[in-house]
């Protein structure tokens, strides 16, 4: 092959042309974001925004210490006690909901079309707002933390059956065929060669979820539901901005212990 | 666990189970941790049953009520859909202008807390510390505080899913840029590009389209909140879906739901048609 010698100039010349498709990419984003500028409105506070803000910033900085430290039901220990307990059980009844749904919803273990209905259903789920679940759930147990607990729980199935399908899709063949040559039976196959493939998936999206669920523990306060979203909503709706301070600090707090362990705990379960 | 394995105390408890081989070795088999792990699940699920008053009979007896309000929501009020546009298409604008506005801000405090681009291990420490602390924050409290400050409306809805966006994408983003392949860095350096051209020119092109991808998986999940946001008065679909199930219309529930389900899987398959065109 003979060799061809090209000048730098050259070289350049002969890269490919990108250039339109970025400046019409380019131009997509502007117009979009132009078109959704339109949408920005608000009724102007008048100007006491700034005042506001500055209240705002002021009480969280100086929170309440009494009630950061009681041990009392209403203090901060117990509440965060009680919303780390309904994300446990959500995360917990949650997987028992999507474990099923997750294997009828593989397409490598049902037939196309019946996975592609659990699919469709589980999308359905997740697009439900989390407090219209709430609402749901209060008419079934009454106001309170049981009813949090069940929103978590349908909340948690969406991304939990979504994560669990494709661990189930990415099982591993040939160690089920391998099993069934040595003479295992169903249930040793299931044993030793489903089970330990899907377990250390499983439990690290579960540990995921379980953090997610803490943080989102706070939205299912404003319908009543339970937890420490309740007396957060009803701090703020009553400007009363060191208790905010004192309930955002416990949480933040508890979210970073729980998202460093959570961490630790998912790449200890990824080693093996 | 980790602290058991270093310490073997839980070994030392439980002895490991020995094999011999036929060629004389001896193994030791670590028992299985199975058993302590079931025994915290088990204590920490009666614990948080008791705290939550979690009755599974209560659950058995009254779940029909569950269906009550889904029932009511068929058939669908199909007529009430012309009103419905406008708020979901201010659903979608505020959590496309939230997203690309957070999108934009994290960018250059990803950059300053990734350990590779900054020598200052302080300086990193303190903007990924700024990261955690921001992503803690729920986003319905800072609609909450963003309604406090710039009013009832789509204002505060953008701003809330603009820090959301900040905090989610500027970990990833810093993730990623701690994890490039820092030759060409060095090789343009060394040629003596400013610090600042060569990060454009070595590092950028490197995570660019991870970083569109994670901003639009991003988005997708925006659509989806920005319908929650409407519940403290912060615009959107939320305001009302919150306005009907106030006053029980149920079947004109149904149909904003309707709507927001095809709205959701609309984006979803268009963001992840450009996701698999990026990567």
């Amino acid at each position: 092959m003979p060799e061809i010698r090209l000048t730098p100039a050259q070289e350049l010349s002969r890269e490919p042309k990108k250039w339109i498709a970025t400046l019409i990419a380019a131009l997509v984003c502007v117009a979009l974001l132009a078109w959704s500028g339109s949408a920005l409105e608000s009724n102007s506070t008048g100007g006491s925004g700034l005042s506001v803000a500055k209240g705002i910033i002021l009480g969280i900085l100086h929170p309440t210490g009494d009630i950061l430290f009681t041990l009392k039901s209403n203090g901060v220990p117990y509440l965060l006690l009680e919303t780390m307990c309904i994300a446990f059980l959500g995360t917990l009844v949650g997987a028992v909901i999507s474990i099923p749904l997750a294997f009828l919803g593989a397409g490598s273990i049902v037939p196309k079309p019946i996975a592609v209905i659990f699919r469709v259903l589980v999308m359905a789920i997740r697009t439900i707002p989390s407090f219209v679940y709430g609402l749901m759930f209060i008419m079934v147990t009454g106001p309170g933390a049981f009813a949090g607990l069940l929103t978590m729980s349908v909340c948690s199935v969406g991304m939990l059956s979504k994560m669990f399908i494709e661990t189930i899709e990415d099982l591993d063949r040939g160690i089920l065929e391998s099993l069934s040559a040595a003479g295992c039976s169903t249930f040793d196959k299931i044993r030793y060669g489903i089970i330990p493939q899907l377990m250390p998936s499983f439990a690290s999206t579960l540990i995921y979820r379980f953090d997610m669920n803490l943080r989102d523990a706070t939205v299912l306060g404003i319908v009543g539901a339970g937890g420490i979203g309740a007396p957060l909503i009803f701090a703020m709706n009553s400007y009363r901005w060191n208790d905010v301070g004192a309930i955002l600090l416990g949480l933040v707090v508890l979210v970073l212990i729980v998202e460093w362990c959570s961490a630790r705990l998912r790449n200890a379960l990824m080693r093996g | 666990m980790r602290q058991s394995d270093r310490l073997g105390l839980y070994d030392r408890i439980l002895k490991p189970r020995t094999y011999e081989l036929e060629s004389g070795r001896t193994i030791d088999e670590k028992r299985s941790r199975m058993p302590l792990v079931i025994i915290l699940l088990v204590v920490a699920t009666v614990v948080s049953g008791e705290i939550t008053g979690f009755r599974i009979s209560t659950l058995v007896r009254r779940i029909g009520y569950f269906f009550v309000m889904l029932g009511d929501m068929f058939p669908p009020d199909l007529a009430y859909m012309s009103q419905v546009w406008t708020p979901l298409w201010d659903t979608v604008k505020m959590s496309l202008l939230g997203s690309a506005i957070g999108a934009v801000l994290c960018i250059p405090f990803a950059v300053v807390s990734s350990e590779n681009l900054i020598r200052s291990r302080a300086v990193t420490m303190v903007f990924k510390f700024l990261f955690s602390v921001v992503r803690t924050l729920p986003t319905l409290v800072v609609a909450l505080i963003a309604t406090y400050v710039f009013g009832l409306g789509t204002l505060a809805g953008t701003v809330a899913i603009a820090v959301f966006t900040f905090a989610y994408c500027g970990k990833i983003l810093y993730e990623q840029i701690e994890t490039v392949d820092m030759g060409s860095h060095e090789a343009l350096e060394a040629l003596g590009m400013g610090r600042l051209s060569s990060i454009r020119y070595a590092v950028w092109p490197q995570v660019l389209p991870s970083f569109l991808s994670t901003v639009l998986f991003c988005f997708e999940g925006n659509v989806r909140y920005a319908s929650i946001l409407g519940y403290v008065g912060a615009g959107g679909l939320g305001l009302i879906l919150n306005e009907k199930i106030g006053w029980r219309e149920y079947p004109r529930v149904g149909m904003i739901l309707i709507a927001l389900f095809v709205a959701v899987v609309a984006i979803e398959s268009l963001s992840s048609w450009l996701r698999s065109k990026l990567t």
